[in-house]
């Protein structure tokens, strides 16, 4: 496993981690439950890529429906602005430390509904995404090479030198959203 | 350090529906949106004491995509891949409903060859949508274990029509006049294999699914909609057919090819329940399967072999203003129509998409008194709603 | 029956009020008054020989040039296997026409969605709010004239193209390695 390198996307660099850290995030890695998030086409391939060919599973990922017990949430589809407090709302259910992929186009900026009134333009206007993963709906290998990043991130954070999580972004990125009922 | 969110509330006072709801210590719960069985982004609002609903009612629009405002922008061609995701699982027949309502606008007649690859992609596409179906009908009642059995067979459509087209899932195969691809070498041996395995699985999936015990005391007479109702709420496809009345617009109205093949429409008997419930529901579609590999069969042995995959179309399309037409095609899930006026220019003035699961949306609130939540979800199951198709 | 023997059938009953069939452009049509559209639709439905028993298609077209939003009614008869497109041409400015819920039980939810999409009123409807868009959603998307708001509920509506960011970052990497050319050494070519 490596120790330290650089991010090859944005300029974070991260830094070391302990033997008990890699121990930690190794088990931590080895069992993400996801938020059953599908909203649209990469819904479907969101349960395919759960499904007996490209098993997601055999990486100890399962679906959970509920995000009170996920630890990412897998926003797959076009997000509209109805749908766009909920969205939030969930987020905010799940706890800490909880991650986020953005898959597919129209999660990513909006995919290809640029001249929709009703989409919102990328999911990262209401929560702090950790991976996107591009495609329109994007394989199940693209997807799984997405949780396969998202479990590198895992890997590199720390425990014990500073509580603090590696590359994740503050939590009110792009638009501070507040919710007025 | 984040400021402390202020979490939304459904702003009670304001709700028009709440007017109507006597609240008399029932819980008003949200069933949705995000919910892993109501087959999409749909919410409901269930006014029940528990367990026993008194209303369900549906509230739809956390998917709606404004794809008919955005087919007032694009030229005839592009707005092919947004028909694609009026109906993701079914996409291959909202790319037809599309092409054969511009065709009827320009006039024209396209080769017999392109016919039949859009046949052949549609039946196989068919085939696709409705094991989704069965197969999360099968995993709303509860039983998980068939929707991994739905989803390897997928698997193997998936391939032939990523051969075919590229795509997995929203496949813009068909194009205005003919189809965009021909067939691969190689494929029809393929297609035929397919269908060869496929109908022995299906006979499996009656045994372990469609005949089972536990599986008929669920759906058995539950929400029975008899023809009259189904007719006054217009809902189509296999969810009519379910009620006794046998209407397929392959039948009654032919178009394309349809009329050169010989197959059934399968009509609800009431076989182990009431006619026209939610079982008989389950297996007119899974009998659909097996028509459409009957199709398959005689679509291969039946083909023109002069390639013509596309007519004569001008490089753009220009349409006079205030032309109409309209068309309509036997989807996976129904009766899918498109209303088409053309504008001056390349483009449409409006563009109207009447599919089956949006009509099939008014009448779950007349069906759901009375019953339990747990049928309310098997409900939503059997009448095979689609968030796509109903918000657009 | 054609569309012709329907027209005359409806003719026959209504009188004047029925109009000559619209060329077929395509597809023909008959335009009626929105005032008689309850009468004609209850009629439609209830005929022996018409026996419209399905409202398929219920739509709404916005003609800013004519100053009129119309309203496109497709009739389906599963009994007789016959169909029938009635239009009504409304006032842009203030759109009402009755409602037929009434006549057929799928014009609720299809009605609900016109008035949410192109601002249609129609009265006598039992629950008109909207049905596609956010209960506080300001304007009507399907009009011509419809302007997207810049924000809702403090979400921006547009995203900057990420394109213009790339080609900011090129010029000035092309900027600097300019600069690191003109300040580096010249070499001596080895001839």
């Amino acid at each position: 496993m490596p120790k330290n390198y650089q991010q090859d996307f944005g300029s974070i660099i991260t830094s070391k981690t302990s033997f008990i850290d890699e121990i930690i995030n190794l088990a931590r890695k080895s069992s993400i439950f996801y938020l059953l998030f599908g909203l649209a086409c990469c819904g479907i391939e969101l349960m395919q890529t759960g499904g007996p060919r490209a098993d997601i599973d055999r990486f100890g990922s399962v679906p959970r429906a509920t995000p009170r017990q996920s630890d990412l949430m897998i926003v797959a589809g076009t997000l509209t602005y109805k749908m766009a407090e909920r969205c939030r709302l969930l987020y905010e259910q799940m706890a800490e430390p909880k991650y986020v992929i953005s898959m597919g186009s129209c999660a990513s900026c909006g995919g290809l509904f640029q001249y929709a009134y009703s989409v919102c333009k990328g999911v990262d206007k209401l929560v702090p995404v950790d991976i996107y993963v591009p495609g329109c709906p994007p394989r199940p290998e693209a997807l799984t090479e997405g949780l396969m990043r998202v479990q590198d991130k895992i890997m590199r954070e720390r425990w014990f030198n500073a509580r603090q999580k590696v590359g994740q972004p503050q939590p009110s990125l792009g638009i501070d959203y507040k919710v007025t009922a | 350090m984040t400021k402390p969110l202020e979490v939304p509330t459904m702003d009670m006072e304001n709700k028009e529906v709440l007017r109507r709801i006597e609240i008399t210590g029932d819980m008003l719960l949200n069933m949705g949106p995000q919910h892993p069985s109501t087959h999409g982004v749909i919410n409901f609002l269930v006014q029940t004491d528990g367990e026993v609903m008194k209303r369900a009612i549906p509230e739809v629009g956390y998917l709606h995509r404004s794809i008919e405002k955005i087919g007032e922008r694009c030229t005839y061609n592009g707005f092919m891949p947004y028909t694609d995701r009026v109906d993701y699982i079914a996409a291959m027949f909202a790319n037809q409903g599309w092409a054969m309502a511009v065709e009827r606008l320009l006039g024209m007649q396209i080769p017999k060859y392109a016919e039949y690859c859009r046949i052949i992609a549609c039946e196989l596409n068919r085939i696709s949508s409705h094991l989704i179906s069965v197969g999360t009908m099968a995993m709303d009642v509860g039983a998980v274990t068939p929707f991994p059995y739905a989803l390897r067979e997928r698997e193997f459509i998936n391939d032939l029509l990523e051969e075919l087209c590229g795509a997995r899932l929203t496949y813009n195969y068909l194009r205005i006049g003919g189809v965009a691809f021909d067939l691969p070498s190689g494929y029809e041996d393929k297609v035929q294999g397919f269908v060869d395995h496929f109908e022995k699985i299906l006979d499996e999936f009656n045994r372990l699914i469609t005949y089972n015990e536990i599986f008929i005391k669920r759906l058995a007479h539950l929400a029975p909609i008899s023809a009259q109702m189904a007719i006054d709420y217009c809902l189509v496809g296999p969810n009519l057919r379910a009620t006794g009345y046998g209407f397929d617009v392959r039948k009654a109205l032919p178009y394309s090819v349809y009329p050169e093949f010989q197959f059934d429409v399968p009509v609800g008997r009431g076989e182990v329940g009431t006619k026209g419930d939610a079982w008989d529901r389950f297996w007119c579609r899974v009998e659909e399967m097996r028509q459409s590999c009957r199709i398959l069969r005689q679509a291969l042995a039946q083909m023109p072999q002069d390639r013509e995959i596309m007519a004569k179309v001008p490089r753009k399309i220009k349409i006079p203003e205030g032309t109409e037409a309209y068309s309509r095609i036997e989807s996976a899930r129904g009766d899918m129509q498109y209303y088409v006026v053309a504008g001056a220019g390349e483009n449409a003035h409006r563009v109207k998409i009447r599919t089956g699961s949006f009509t099939a949306m008014g009448i779950i609130d007349a069906l759901s008194r009375g019953l339990m939540i747990a049928d309310l979800v098997a409900l939503i199951a059997s009448l095979d709603v689609v968030a796509p198709e109903i918000d657009r | 029956m054609t569309f012709e023997e329907i027209q005359q059938r409806l003719a026959a009953k209504f009188g004047e009020r029925i109009g000559a069939l619209a060329p077929a452009n395509k597809d023909a049509s008959l335009l009626v008054q929105a005032a008689d559209i309850l009468e004609i639709c209850r009629f439609a439905k209830d005929d022996e020989a018409l026996v419209f028993d399905c409202l398929m298609n219920l739509s709404t077209v916005d003609w800013p040039k004519k100053n009129q939003i119309e309203v496109v009614y497709h009739l389906w008869s599963y009994r007789r296997r016959h169909g029938f497109v009635l239009k009504v041409a409304l006032d842009r400015a203030k759109p009402e026409i009755a409602s037929i819920t009434s006549v057929w039980k799928s014009a609720d939810w299809l009605e609900r969605e016109q008035f949410d999409l192109m601002g249609v009123q129609f009265t006598g409807h039992p629950d008109l709010r909207r049905i596609m868009l956010p209960d506080d959603w300001v304007g009507h998307p399907l009009r011509k004239d419809y302007a997207e708001q810049p924000q809702w509920h403090n979400i921006t509506t547009t995203r900057d193209n990420s394109l213009e960011g790339y080609v900011r970052l090129d010029e000035l990497k092309k900027k600097a390695a300019d600069a690191a050319a003109a300040a580096a050494p010249k070499k001596e070519v080895l001839s």
